[in-house]
């Protein structure tokens, strides 16, 4: 299982690197989704999968998972959401004011002004 | 906090109030209220004399991190007593002259009283502390407020180049000091200089000692201005005179030289301290009177003559370590070099003072500080002739100012030092009194071309910018008290033997200036060496100041090209050069060169981590089975993500994208994290709506053609070895565990402690609330920040939403 799990974050995080590599800013924003989505499962991963039962205390199991990245990834599957919220609406009204989603378009340094 | 504490800390408070005065009290000069203050705390360190003067001691402690062994201790003894009397002495002499100098109308007072008051608190700072870490925070303190006054006139190009210039040679020295402090600090276990001096025989020894010692001079040699870290002085010289006085003058420039006294009872036994020192003060010595006589500015000869007797203080410094070698005190002739640092340390701010304040009147006055055009004010100004004459003739060593007997027993110094049987002296020695000898020369002739020059000569009222005359009063009576100091110390020197001099003596070598020493000083004492010495500097100096016009091209033998100035200047314009270099190659604005170089760092440090350490381990002993329906959910997360890649419009990989999200919600599910699964689903959800209303509905956006992504090698290299390095580490983190989870605290405690059967929630709420408090901050933020960017619009006010 966790094999299959590596191998599952592994392409999650090489097909996030690919469309972050891109020059559209929509590729960019959902590459950043997919990475946040591997993340979550590595965090998962790396303290071990299916170790007992649900973290809900209860006299039936012997054994709980381990409550401590669940609770990591709770946070940041909130944080990760309001980062992308905020690069979409950053993107929207780049695209509103400058009329392009070529982030090579977009570059703005002193030397191209 | 005791007393002393609020003395110190009273230049920093009254700073803060200064603007405000200046604000309520137009009318009224703010300097009236900044001179009460030097003038209080002058006559409260007086009270100390008759303490110190018994070898007493006071020692006020304060704690401030006390785990790091940083307490604000200060403690008054000779020696910080007699720069305490300097710093607060010329410092009021210095703030009634700026009340005339600088005028209220057009000057900012406030700015200018501030930075003063700063660069006052913290020189007090710097001479009372006896921790070392507190001392180096007021040592750059003072740099800092040093820098502050350089570039007061800021719209000055040259203010502004002689600012930054100190800034950077005395922030490097003090840096550098700092390492040296970090160094002894390791080798003593303690910042307390007291506990250092203490501890110092075994100091000696320690493999570190070296370069502590190498690092603590370069921080006093960068202060003090020594050869060849002189060079910011004269572009000092830029700021307004009453700072040239107080700082460039009698007390900053003398806090390299508190340094190196106040450190010789650690350091002096070294054979190597000894020659730095005495070195490194004579060459400045010699420099530095040698190359003011280039000078055409006024105050560009202060300058180099300051450069030149800090150097001549330097060296009797070192020289008197050479005392620390000889067992008894009857024969000790090299403590009377320490003496004579003293001494010629007040003297030397007494009529450099009133020099420096000479030239600012000849400035305020003619509007010029160029010899070239002044002359022949003597009679315009008979008073400010006079204070000048007193303080060029006690810096020329002339009877009976008290330049004369610090000369005097410097010369002496140099001339004992041919009876030094240490260090190689034997064959080294004769170089001293002959540099002393050659400098003095020089240093007679400069002074005469500070009097004689815009005194004497023939008045040329065609070159001057207004006519003078007399200065006002109130500008006269700091030079003429300074003035009045040179002759009382000159005739009654033992006014001050055995009140300043003798207890900071004890404190430079405490282990030699024992109750029996006794500082005598006397006007006459036979035909010694040093009266044939000062005999012939008369005679040659007058000559050659005859013969001036005739050899002063001699002073210009180096050119300007390979000067020490050129070297920094070029070594400044390349750092500029480098930094804009890199940074266009760094910052070129395109967000792919900054991933690209993100994800290059992240597979090749942590590849070659991996790789070094030998860390990857795949241990399928404690794998969980795989399920049927795993794999499926497995299959699609694969074939969704890689699908977005092949997408062609952006509505199917928002599509593809919210899918996997779903996904992965339902594998939270399988993988027993049902609030995780949940979480998910509520934010994929909203996550895929905000997706669409962003870039569906934007119409221009959905008509623009939308193509595939082309493919690109190098792109899919990088993002095939993000992979697979992540890979490696999932299974490596997995496999290597190198300590118990710490998770059980929490199964165990979550109803215990908190009441709560869900652990999860119930570390999100409870054992790390502040956690969660601040991701709520940071969904705010984010939230703020999209309201901002969705309602305000770059168009002056008006609102197009």
């Amino acid at each position: 299982m966790e094999l299959l799990m590596a191998i599952v974050i592994g392409i999650l995080f090489m097909c996030a690197t690919y469309l972050m590599l891109s020059k559209s800013i929509l590729r960019i924003i959902i590459g950043t989704g997919l990475l946040s989505h591997g993340a979550h499962l590595l965090i998962l991963t790396m303290g071990g999968l299916k170790g007992g039962s649900v973290p809900l205390l209860s006299d039936e199991a012997a054994t709980y998972v381990d409550p401590l990245p669940q609770a990591l990834i709770l946070t940041a599957i909130v944080i990760s959401f309001g980062v992308t919220s905020f690069l979409l609406v950053l993107a929207y009204r780049t695209y509103q004011e400058l009329g392009t989603d070529d982030m090579e378009e977009m570059r703005g340094t002193e030397t191209n002004e | 906090m005791s007393l002393l504490h609020w003395a110190v800390l009273s230049p920093f408070l009254l700073a803060l109030i200064v603007p405000i005065l200046y604000k309520l009290f137009r009318q009224i000069h703010t300097g009236w209220f900044v001179l009460i203050l030097p003038i209080l705390l002058f006559t409260y360190f007086s009270r100390f004399i008759s303490l110190t003067k018994q070898g007493d001691i006071v020692m006020e402690s304060a704690t401030w991190i006390p785990s790091l062994g940083i307490d604000v201790d200060f403690y008054v003894d000779g020696l910080g007593l007699l720069f305490a009397l300097l710093i607060t002495g010329i410092g009021s002499l210095v703030v009634l002259y700026s009340i005339f100098y600088l005028s209220k109308e057009k000057e900012k007072l406030n700015q200018f009283y501030v930075f003063l008051l700063l660069f006052m608190g913290a020189m007090l700072g710097v001479v009372l502390s006896d921790n070392l870490i507190v001392l180096y925070s007021f040592w750059e303190f003072t740099s800092l407020s040093s820098f502050l006054l350089i570039g007061y006139w800021n719209e000055r190009e040259r203010s502004r180049y002689g600012a930054q210039k100190s800034l950077l040679i005395t922030v490097l020295g003090g840096l550098s000091m700092l390492g040296g402090i970090i160094l002894l600090s390791i080798m003593g276990n303690t910042f307390s200089i007291r506990e250092l001096i203490a501890k110092s025989g075994e100091l000696m020894d320690h493999s570190l000692f070296v370069p502590a010692l190498l690092l603590v001079l370069l921080g006093a040699f960068t202060k003090s201005a020594q050869f060849p870290f002189h060079i910011w002085l004269p572009d000092a010289m830029e700021a307004p005179t009453p700072v040239s006085a107080y700082l460039h003058s009698a007390t900053m420039v003398k806090a390299g030289i508190y340094l190196v006294a106040r450190l010789s009872p650690v350091f002096a036994e070294s054979g190597l301290w000894f020659w730095l020192v005495s070195i490194a003060g004579l060459i400045t010595l010699f420099w530095g009177s040698f190359f003011a006589i280039k000078q055409t500015d006024l105050k560009g000869i202060l300058a180099f003559s300051t450069i030149s007797q800090l150097g001549l203080i330097m060296s009797l410094l070192g020289l008197g370590a050479a005392a620390l070698h000889y067992e008894t005190l009857g024969e000790n002739i090299y403590l009377a070099a320490t003496v004579a640092a003293v001494f010629h340390l007040i003297n030397h701010a007494t009529f450099k003072g009133s020099l420096f304040m000479v030239a600012g009147i000849i400035d305020h006055e003619t509007g010029t500080r160029d010899i070239r055009k002044l002359g022949g004010l003597m009679q315009l100004m008979p008073i400010t002739f006079t204070v000048a004459v007193i303080g060029a003739f006690s810096m020329a060593g002339l009877p009976p100012f008290n330049g004369f007997l610090s000369k005097e027993m410097f010369l002496a110094s140099m001339v004992n030092v041919l009876q030094l049987n240490i260090f190689n002296m034997e064959t080294w020695g004769v170089l001293f009194p002959v540099v002393a000898w050659v400098a003095s020369v020089f240093t007679f002739i400069y002074s005469m071309i500070v009097v004689l020059k815009p005194f004497t000569g023939k008045l040329q009222l065609q070159l001057l910018e207004r006519k003078p005359h007399e200065a006002p009063v109130g500008m006269l009576i700091s030079p003429i008290i300074l003035a009045s100091l040179v002759i009382i110390f000159g005739i009654f020197p033992n006014l001050l033997s055995s009140s300043i001099i003798k207890p900071a003596v004890a404190g430079i070598q405490p282990s030699l200036a024992g109750p029996d020493f006794q500082v005598h000083i006397a006007f006459w004492h036979g035909f010694e060496p040093e009266v044939w010495m000062t005999i012939g500097i008369i005679a040659f100096g007058i000559l050659l100041y005859k013969t001036l016009p005739k050899w002063q091209k001699v002073t210009q033998w180096i050119p300007e090209r390979i000067s020490l100035n050129a070297l920094y200047d070029n070594v400044v314009r390349g750092l500029e050069r480098s930094a804009s270099f890199v940074m266009k190659v760094l910052m070129t604005g395109s967000i792919r060169t900054y991933l690209l170089s993100i994800f290059l760092f992240f597979i090749f440090s942590l590849g070659f981590t991996l790789y070094w350490k030998d860390a990857f381990k795949l241990d399928a002993g404690n794998f969980a089975p795989i399920g049927i329906y795993e794999l499926v959910l497995a299959g699609i997360i694969v074939i969704g993500s890689v699908a977005i890649l092949f997408a062609r419009s952006r509505l199917t990989s928002i599509i593809i994208l919210g899918a996997v999200g779903y996904t992965i919600s339902l594998f939270f599910v399988l993988l027993r994290a049902p609030d995780l699964a949940l979480t998910q689903l509520v934010i994929e959800t909203i996550s895929v709506a905000l997706f669409l209303l962003c870039f569906f509905h934007l119409p221009l956006m959905a008509s623009r053609k939308e193509e595939r992504m082309t493919f690109k090698l190098n792109n899919a290299m990088i993002s095939i070895g993000v992979g697979v390095i992540v890979t490696l580490i999932a299974l490596s983190a997995h496999s290597n565990k190198l300590f118990d989870s710490i998770s059980s605290y929490y199964l165990e405690n979550a109803y215990k402690e908190a009441g709560g059967k869900n652990v999860v929630n119930v570390i999100l709420v409870d054992f790390r609330g502040l956690d969660t408090m601040f991701e709520i901050t940071v969904l705010s933020i984010a939230a703020l920040g999209i309201f901002a960017m969705i309602k305000l619009r770059l168009t002056g006010g008006k609102d197009k939403s």
